[in-house]
């Protein structure tokens, strides 16, 4: 076992995030990160789906209401194999699930999305930091 | 009230690679307390045949119903363990793989307990999707049998040779107008001093007489669709576009040598010049060597040039990859230059010697034809001068105590190693990820060294990263293994995981038919006497861009229903652990 020393970046009281990703995408865009070794907090979980088009709102909404503190759509953006208006449909749903957010008096900024390709081990570390730290300010 | 579950939960060690940073032995005793898990193993590799024929044993013995396996990336794995839920009786379907390496113990490597706890959530998480399971049936589509071979180098051009005497039907796409890649243009060629040139055009000569192979030079790859077993891809020529439907895609897209930068060890200085360069005033040489129309009478050559930088605090990218071909490639040419003039004095400065396995015979026999040897350290390398038309390389010579050395030259040979030729079109096009070193990265470098992580996609030759001629070949003869084995058959068993629509809350309010980009995937069908909508599972990619648009949530795509979506969503929250 390693000394438990936490990496520069990741604190131990970081805000819980659920990543919602895609199996042929961003997927191998986060496993790359692992494979780099780039570290993240401990506290971002992922589940792996499809397309990112095909999130239910509601799945969204369910995870804050679960105990999540912000929500994480690493879309497939332009590299959708399934769908030319991927953005579009993703981005659609997201703002759904803000609304729903809001309208039961949550903050609609815990939902974020961000297109993470397959090669994108660096902004999905980097969209995943920021998004943590707005996290921690609401 | 959900029915009842045998579940099994299978964690890996990885070696170490996941129990260096995880509690393996709490996350299995924790998945152990899981609803309806009744039993629950780790093993140091799963992977392995042991711990296959155990879990196998056990699927038996205690009757599962679905199991997870906690291990590497399901890119990896995933087919791994579905055959073996398969070979033991069990659905390959009710099976699901858990990423507690990639996306857990390779990022969190500074915190053993939060590194456990996040583990052990997504193990939870993996166990409520397998609750909600069921078992499924593949679905078998057509393949295309032909490929589309990328690069028309020795590695492209043999692939195309071996698939097209499988009956399979060969573009080969070249970005140049002339083929044959780096080899054509050097000479002799270890072990049989037969030239390369000669060797690609033999193998052109075959190329062109084969009825299934087509080539295409001066044509790039400019777009491609579709999925594996059935890609449609756009091939830009001179003066038109066409359209080619292919089952799999090699990419063989080769290697440039390295060019020193402006003053690097020299280099721009007259006498000194790249072993590329070198290598043809050899092979031109039908005696003593001349340059510049003076005969030269001392040779010297500085290894690991352009290769090997990390110890070049100047450099924001360097090549921290050895390019395997140079210590060979530079021992066969001054042999060869000892040939054709015994009297010629060659120095070798190296830093490691790595003419391995059949190659250590080039450093043997070129210490017999007198080169000489001096090493020198990463941290230290030699420096080259130039004064009145004379060259003299200066370094610490690490086999003499570290005495410093003055060598005057006639000719400083760079052994230059490889980099990966331009490919940032190719890469956005095909989407595939690069290594460190910037060449196309395999799944994985021992267990899927050709695959890709998009399926049907392969990697060949020095386009993955430097290779000798004879690796470069058997990998691309690797790459024909997989695409054959993929095309042969005629068709393709794909996972089931496509949409279906609960007619009990189908309303038939005509959302999902506006959603789905795949003509004819979703129909009406009736159902008790009710007008309905249903999916085709041979037109449905599974994409789910039906599931959120109904507002009945009647759509689910299998693997990742609703149902088993907010499942692992609790179940990863189900104790609140904050890591």
């Amino acid at each position: 076992m390693t000394s438990a020393v936490p990496p520069r970046g990741v604190q131990v009281d970081d805000p819980k995030i659920l990543v919602f990703s895609t199996q042929n995408i961003s997927d191998p865009g986060i496993d790359l990160a692992g494979s780099a070794h780039m570290p993240y907090s401990t506290a971002v979980n992922v589940i792996s789906l499809p397309c990112s088009s095909g999130i239910h709102p509601r799945w969204i909404v369910r995870a804050i209401k679960a105990g999540f503190d912000g929500v994480f759509i690493a879309a497939d953006g332009s590299d959708c194999a399934f769908l030319a208006d991927c953005t579009d449909k993703t981005a659609s749903l997201v703002k759904d699930a803000q609304g729903m957010l809001k309208e039961s008096g949550e903050d609609p900024r815990r939902i974020r999305m961000g297109a993470i390709c397959s090669v994108c081990a660096e902004p999905f570390v980097n969209n995943l930091k920021q998004f943590g730290d707005l996290l921690k300010q609401l | 009230m959900t029915e009842k579950r045998r579940l099994g939960a299978f964690i890996c060690h990885c070696g170490g690679n996941i129990s260096d940073f995880v509690d393996v032995a709490a996350v299995r005793d924790a998945a152990g307390r899981e609803d309806d898990v009744v039993v629950a193993r780790d093993f140091m590799f799963a992977c392995s045949d042991g711990a296959q024929a155990e879990m196998s044993e056990l699927i038996r013995s205690e009757k599962l119903d679905g199991i997870i396996v906690a291990s590497c990336s399901p890119k990896l794995h995933l087919n791994t363990f579905r055959g073996m839920s398969g070979r033991a009786g069990l659905n390959p379907y009710t099976y699901n793989q858990v990423n507690i390496r990639e996306q857990c113990s390779w990022v969190h490597r500074h915190d053993t307990p939060a590194a456990t706890a996040k583990a052990t959530r997504l193990v939870r998480g993996g166990l409520a999707r397998s609750r909600f399971s069921r078992p499924l049936t593949d679905l078998r589509v057509e393949t295309v049998p032909a490929v589309l071979v990328i690069g028309a180098g020795v590695a492209g051009i043999r692939a195309a040779l071996a698939l097209a005497d499988m009956g399979i039907a060969v573009y080969v796409v070249e970005r140049e107008a002339t083929v044959g890649g780096n080899v054509a243009t050097w000479g002799k060629l270890f072990p049989h001093d037969r030239p390369g040139s000669e060797i690609v055009a033999t193998l052109l000569d075959d190329l062109n007489k084969h009825p299934n192979i087509s080539l295409f030079t001066n044509a790039e790859l400019t777009a491609k669709s579709g999925s594996v077993g059935n890609f449609t891809v756009q091939v830009q020529l001179r003066s038109e576009t066409i359209s080619l439907h292919v089952g799999a895609i090699i990419v063989a897209t080769g290697l440039e040598p390295y060019t020193p930068r402006p003053g690097e060890y020299g280099y721009g200085t007259p006498g000194v010049i790249t072993l590329h360069e070198y290598k043809q005033l050899v092979d031109e040489a039908t005696g003593p060597l001349t340059y510049q129309g003076k005969r030269v009478k001392t040779v010297a050559y500085i290894y690991c040039v352009g290769s090997r930088q990390g110890s070049d605090p100047d450099l924001e990218e360097p090549n921290l990859f050895c390019s395997r071909y140079c210590c060979s490639a530079a021992c066969h040419s001054a042999s060869l230059a000892s040939t054709a003039d015994p009297d010629l004095d060659q120095i070798h400065l190296y830093r490691d010697m790595r003419t391995y396995g059949r190659h250590e015979v080039l450093f043997e026999e070129a210490g017999r034809k007198g080169s000489v040897f001096m090493k020198f350290a990463g941290e230290n390398p030699p420096t080259v001068e130039s004064s009145d038309d004379q060259l003299t390389v200066k370094l610490r010579d690490d086999l003499a105590g570290g005495e410093q050395a003055e060598i005057p030259a006639d000719l400083v040979v760079l052994v230059a190693g490889m980099v990966p030729r331009e490919r940032a079109k190719l890469q956005e096009i095909l989407r595939l990820p690069l290594s460190k070193g910037g060449f196309f990265n395999e799944i994985h470098v021992k267990l899927r060294p050709v695959e890709t992580v998009v399926d049907g996609v392969f990697i060949a030759g020095a386009s993955q990263g430097p290779k000798t001629v004879a690796e470069a070949v058997a990998s691309a003869l690797a790459a024909v293994s997989k695409s054959a084995a993929l095309l042969l058959k005629g068709y393709i068993d794909l996972p089931p995981l496509v949409a279906k629509v609960d007619a009990s809350k189908c309303t038939l309010c005509d959302n999902c038919f506006g959603a789905c980009p795949y003509e004819g995937a979703i129909t009406r069908q009736e159902v008790d006497g009710r007008q309905v909508a249903a999916i085709s599972p041979n037109i449905c990619k599974g994409c789910g861009g039906c599931v959120p648009v109904c507002p009945n949530e009647a759509i689910g795509v299998d693997g990742v229903t609703g149902t088993q979506v907010t499942a692992a969503i609790d179940a990863m929250m189900k104790d609140r652990v904050h890591a």
